[in-house]
């Protein structure tokens, strides 16, 4: 089965840890931009690092890792990883959404108004 | 060798994770809206999906892989109700 | 006899993934995918046509190069925190299609690029309001996005 890690190439270990590492660095600077940047819209876009590279960089380390570990082939990881790519763009299209018919329900001004004016809602 | 490279940057890792929930919480407590209390539940499933990665690479387990994949899909349906019941006001119409 | 090829064959692809590269599983697999293929075929949905199915390698190597740009031009962003100027904005953004795939697809791509995200679309304008984080030019995002992906869309898709 597994082979013990003190047996593992050095550069399996080494790209194992960049990977992890730069992956793990990336989500905390957009959980970090998540709390600092003032507006909604501006918040939006922090989150994206740690679904794009986030999840990226760590299920690369994972396929290497076990793939060296076990001495065949695994990448089942990158299931994880074309799940949240297809899934990430749905949960922020419809939670922009939502939050842009919030603000114009209460007429914020900072955001754009809907472009034809007593037309019929567009379908959803 | 390679197991003290392998060691630190797995434990880096999940501590950075952890930091990083942390943070995504104090967001979610803070508000000041529901919406960005949602974005801070969905970034708080992606890291603890991403944990659990990691706990599966320090463990050697594969085990660990099928609950990161019910984590991401049980967190993608929470979201996309929450996001429908801010639109409309309820979940299922 | 088949309705859905691509998505039997990525069922049974993801079948094997998660339980292994046997023909036992292959089997299984196979037969899942059928299943799904025939109860998705009853729903009737629109189907898909690929014009140029040979181009959506480029496309995907595009996008890959542009998510990991704009990953670090992002992360630089945020680290520089209060010493940049404002510079968020709305864009509205033109689309000559009107095909629901090339869209969804220009959706992900846009939504999943750090830095700019898909708002909402107005099927009877032709346009998207789009949200940018790294706000410059109006012009250079509508033309960026223009000659980057849509045409490529288009070229796959009509």
């Amino acid at each position: 089965m597994m082979q013990p890690i003190s047996d593992f190439p050095l550069w399996a270990a080494i790209a194992v840890a960049v990977f992890l590492l730069l992956g793990a660095i990336l989500t905390l600077i957009g959980t970090i931009g998540f709390l600092r940047l003032p507006s909604f819209y501006e918040r939006l876009h922090a989150p994206t690092l740690g679904t794009s590279w986030g999840v990226g960089g760590t299920m690369v380390a994972s396929m290497i890792f076990f793939t060296v570990g076990t001495e065949r082939y695994v990448i089942h990881e990158i299931l994880i990883g074309v799940f949240v790519t297809v899934t990430t763009p749905i949960t922020f299209m419809l939670l922009a959404r939502a939050a842009l018919h919030r603000d114009r329900a209460e007429g914020d001004q900072q955001v754009p108004h809907k472009m034809d004016l007593g037309g019929t809602r567009d379908a959803d | 060798m390679s197991a003290i490279i392998l060691l630190t940057a797995v434990s880096l890792a999940q501590l950075i994770f952890a930091l990083a929930m942390v943070i995504a919480s104090v967001r979610m407590l803070r508000g000041p809206r529901a919406q960005d209390r949602i974005i801070a539940l969905d970034t708080l499933y992606i890291n603890a999906m991403l944990l659990l990665v990691t706990f599966g690479i320090g463990t050697g387990r594969t085990a660990y892989f099928e609950a990161a994949l019910v984590i991401g899909m049980l967190g993608f349906v929470a979201t996309v109700a929450m996001a429908k019941f801010l639109m409309r006001g309820e979940v299922i119409e | 006899m088949l309705p859905f090829p691509i998505l039997t064959f990525c069922l049974m692809i993801m079948w094997m993934l998660l339980n292994g590269f046997t023909l036992g599983h292959l089997i299984l697999g196979s037969l899942v995918g059928f299943v799904a293929g025939w109860a998705l075929a009853s729903l009737r949905p629109e189907k898909p046509r690929l014009k140029k199915w040979y181009l959506l390698p480029k496309l995907a190597a595009i996008v890959i190069v542009d998510i990991v740009r704009s990953n670090f031009s992002v992360a630089r962003l945020i680290v520089m925190g209060k010493k940049r100027p404002n510079s968020s904005g709305f864009i509205l953004l033109p689309v000559q299609t009107e095909n629901p795939f090339a869209l969804a697809v220009l959706a992900v791509i846009l939504t999943s690029t750090p830095g700019s995200a898909w708002l909402e679309y107005d099927s009877r304008n032709k346009t998207v309001l789009l949200h940018v984080l790294d706000f410059i030019d109006r012009d250079e995002w509508v033309a960026m996005i223009k000659n980057r992906y849509e045409v490529l869309l288009l070229e796959i898709f009509e």
